[in-house]
């Protein structure tokens, strides 16, 4: 055994309101910068929906992340012998159309066009070849299934639906959608820094996270391809590639994230887990059909005290440890189970999970006669009679997840690589809390019905209740538990003090010029 | 003609080779973050095959031929004492030249042509390309005009190049040498001191050490398991891990 820590993350998919927030407070901070504008290392997509860059998720095109080829893993796009095979020209990098031409309007014109017969106009320009251009499309040019056609439907997990199972989905009566908000998983078995050939892709040992060197990335841009989240971005001004940080600075002063901090949902979660380093490779060969439970089978219990002693001898702080049995994101992937990872089966080992939406796919329409409450109205009352009512009832106990909107293969194909029982134990165990915390205020359900269905999940009232806490009213230090880096000595994890005494400074003093 | 005969055969070499040095090794110490390939496959992708892949693996293959040339040369000649073997040599670093000469059309006209890639251009890109085209037409001239080439590269030119390491410059051969081939000696030494000035750096740097590195790399700031030890000396550098 050889226990790390590790930085993870839970997003609940069921409280995100697709605000973007998220994707604007990393913006702000990281990306605001010629090379990068294109770059949302948190964005926000609509599923269905092809997502960005296009159609990611489809390896087929982008060659990403790690195969399973007679029981070992190699990766699909890159790796020593495809990567330098192929360093002079990468067949598989997505360009800059895949993801959009970033623009900018020519608001000086707007105040500066002198006196004429028609309204001046703020024209569309590149921000690359500062040229006017049509845009084309945006980070976000699905959101809300803006563009279904051309978007929604040509969702690469549509794939294993039937063609009916399609129709049904997007029928307009029927039609439903959640956000998914994605940074970069910072993986443990991270296919970026295993294709980087100059070694420029790390992760840190203390807390996981992935980093690329910005002094030694030589843009052979292999990390772009390998990354099957394409969560490694090429910066084509600067000549390297960047991805999402995780703020670390933040981090090691105990900040959250900023996407997490800003988030309006209070989706996010963040917490430590310990893990096995030894049985990474063995969790990321499995086959198809155990890849969850084998990638969340090292992920190990921080009260154990082997597990205890191994982080020791590692290293690993108390307060880390400490952080580790606090964490929420522990209890949401390992105590509860009710968080899944995205695309077990790119094999990455993502340290990302999500709790998968209940409400888009659980909510239906069920005809009603409106024409009584109809007439209790005022006559000024605008009333339209349309005899349907959005059911949220909880008649059927778990008739509605069989019947729901959206196929459970669909969530299948996104969170446990098309195992429809682990999610649909997942939708009843986020269903049962519900119908719990009903049962007590509301006081429309029975008791017996409440105490079946917490049998039939086998959930206990006290783990509802934390559940219950941790989703709806969790404060920010239950959200997000990061521990100490030791303000004392987190300049000397860089430097040490006595080196850089009398001198400028510690850290990167190169200024980020490119290169000739 | 001695004055410009000596400079360009003794001092060109010599400034070339020191330049080269101290410039690369300058900016590879303390301009790091300006050494990169500087791709621009993702503003543009499909031409840049054409010119890359070709212009690539021409100039690597003759790279690697000038410089056995240069270091053993007597495995040159004893190849070449074979004719059959002499014209596959020759014939394939024709080849292998042509390609090279094709995708550096290929990526000029590229370079000059497309508006995205316009943008990510300096005019040291188009020094650089421009030499390097001169050079290879040179080059193939060379093959066509002087045969063969590779065997009197590596029974007479090698030996000035070596006079020139041994800092005993002896310049006799070069200059009775055609027009043409003196041309192409000077284009070498223009390349070799465009190089700290260029984006030729990313070729001094070119990843071999991919294929004997595992493929994860883990950092830790410290290596606390060392710090923690009883048995570890402390000196006021703590140990570190890479
Ligand atoms: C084996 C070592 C080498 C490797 C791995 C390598 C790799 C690369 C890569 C990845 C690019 C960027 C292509 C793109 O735009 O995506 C590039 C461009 C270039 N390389 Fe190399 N290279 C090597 C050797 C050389 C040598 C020896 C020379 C010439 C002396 C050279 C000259 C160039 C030039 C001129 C470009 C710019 C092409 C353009 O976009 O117009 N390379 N190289
Ligand atoms: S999500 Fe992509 S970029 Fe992030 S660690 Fe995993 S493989 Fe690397
Ligand atoms: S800020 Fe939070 S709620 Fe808003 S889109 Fe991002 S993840 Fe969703």
């Amino acid at each position: 055994m050889d226990v790390r820590s590790q930085m993870s993350m839970v997003f609940h998919l069921d409280k995100c309101i697709g605000c973007h927030t998220c994707s604007i407070a990393c913006k702000n901070i990281w990306t605001d910068r010629k090379g990068a504008e294109y770059m949302w290392w948190n964005n926000v997509e609509t599923k269905p929906g092809t997502g960005y860059p296009s159609k990611w998720e489809d390896q087929d095109i982008y060659k990403g992340g790690w195969e399973n080829k007679n029981g070992d893993i190699s990766l699909k796009g890159a790796g020593k012998l495809r990567g330098l095979m192929n360093i002079f020209h990468n067949p598989h990098l997505p360009v800059i159309d895949d993801y959009y031409e970033p623009f900018t309007y020519k608001y000086l014109d707007l105040i500066e066009s002198p006196a004429r017969d028609d309204q001046p106009t703020a024209r569309p320009v590149s921000l690359i070849t500062g040229k006017p251009i049509d845009i084309k499309s945006g980070p976000n040019w699905d959101d809300d299934l803006s563009g279904t056609p051309d978007y929604a439907r040509k969702d690469p997990n549509l794939q294993n639906l039937s063609p009916a199972e399609q129709e049904a989905m997007f029928q307009l009566e029927r039609m439903a959608f959640f956000y998914l908000p994605r940074i970069c998983n910072h993986c443990l078995n991270p296919a970026c820094v295993a294709s980087c050939p100059s070694g420029a892709i790390y992760k840190r040992g203390e807390d996981g996270i992935v980093l690329i060197n910005q002094e030694v990335c030589r843009a052979w841009r292999m990390c772009v391809t390998a990354c099957p989240y394409k969560k490694s971005y090429f910066n084509w001004s600067s000549g390297k590639s960047e991805k999402c940080i995780l703020c670390y600075p933040r981090i090691e002063a105990g900040l959250a994230p900023a996407c997490m901090h800003s988030c309006v949902g209070r989706i996010r979660y963040l917490g430590v887990v310990l893990y096995d380093a030894d049985r990474i490779h063995e969790a990321a060969s499995a086959d198809e059909s155990d890849l969850v439970d084998s990638q969340l089978d090292i992920i190990m219990d921080p009260f154990d005290p082997e597990v205890i002693a191994s982080a020791k001898k590692n290293g690993i702080a108390d307060s880390t440890i400490k952080a580790a049995q606090d964490s929420p994101t522990y209890k949401f992937v390992k105590v509860w189970g009710l968080a899944l990872p995205l695309h077990p089966e790119f094999r990455t080992l993502p340290m990302l999970f999500y709790v998968p939406p209940l409400l888009p796919v659980m909510a239906s329409l069920k005809e009603v006669d409106n024409k009584a409450q109809a007439e209790k109205m005022d006559p000024m009352a605008k009333n339209w009679n349309d005899s349907w009512l959005y059911d949220t009832s909880t008649e059927e106990l778990w008739g509605t997840i069989e019947r729901a909107r959206f196929p459970l293969k669909y969530l299948a194909s996104l969170f446990t690589a098309g195992d429809e029982e682990k999610v649909k134990h997942v939708l009843k165990k986020l269903m049962a809390v519900r119908i719990y915390r009903r049962g007590k205020t509301v006081g429309d359900i029975d008791e017996e019905k409440v105490n079946k269905v917490m049998h039939d999940t086998g959930l206990t009232p006290e783990e509802a209740e934390q559940i219950y806490y941790l989703t709806a009213l969790a404060k920010f230090d239950d959200r997000f538990v990061i521990p100490a880096s030791h303000r004392e000595q987190s300049i000397e994890m860089l430097d040490f003090t006595g080196d850089a005494k009398g001198t400028t400074g510690f850290g990167f003093k190169e200024s980020p010029v490119r290169g000739a | 003609m001695n004055i410009l005969n000596t400079f360009l055969f003794v001092i060109l070499p010599y400034l070339a080779l020191v330049i080269f040095l101290i410039g690369t090794i300058y900016r590879y110490r303390y301009v790091k973050f300006q050494i990169s390939s500087l791709s621009s496959e993702f503003l543009e992708g499909k031409k840049l095959f054409w010119g890359s892949v070709p212009f690539h693996w021409g100039i690597v293959f003759l790279f690697f031929g000038h410089l056995i040339a240069f270091l053993i040369p007597q495995s040159v000649l004893i190849w070449n004492s074979h004719p059959v073997r002499l014209l596959v040599l020759e014939v394939a670093a024709f080849a292998f030249g042509l390609s090279m000469l094709v995708g550096l059309i290929n990526l000029i006209f590229r370079r000059s042509t497309n508006d995205r890639i316009r943008v990510v251009s300096t005019w040291m890109d188009y020094v650089v390309e421009g030499l390097l085209v001169a050079q290879v037409i040179l080059g193939l001239w060379v093959a066509i005009e002087y045969r063969w080439g590779s065997s009197w590269f590596a029974s007479s030119l090698t030996p000035y190049l070596w006079s020139i390491f041994l800092l005993e410059p002896k310049i006799d051969v070069v200059l009775a040498m055609p027009l043409v081939i003196q041309l192409h000696i000077i284009g070498a030494y223009l390349i070799v001191l465009s190089f700290p000035f260029s984006r030729l750096m990313h070729a001094l740097v070119a990843p071999v050490d991919y294929i004997w590195r595992p493929y994860q790399r883990v950092i830790w700031n410290w290596n606390k398991e060392k710090v923690r030890s009883t048995a570890t000396k402390w000196t006021i550098h703590r140990p570190k891990n890479t």
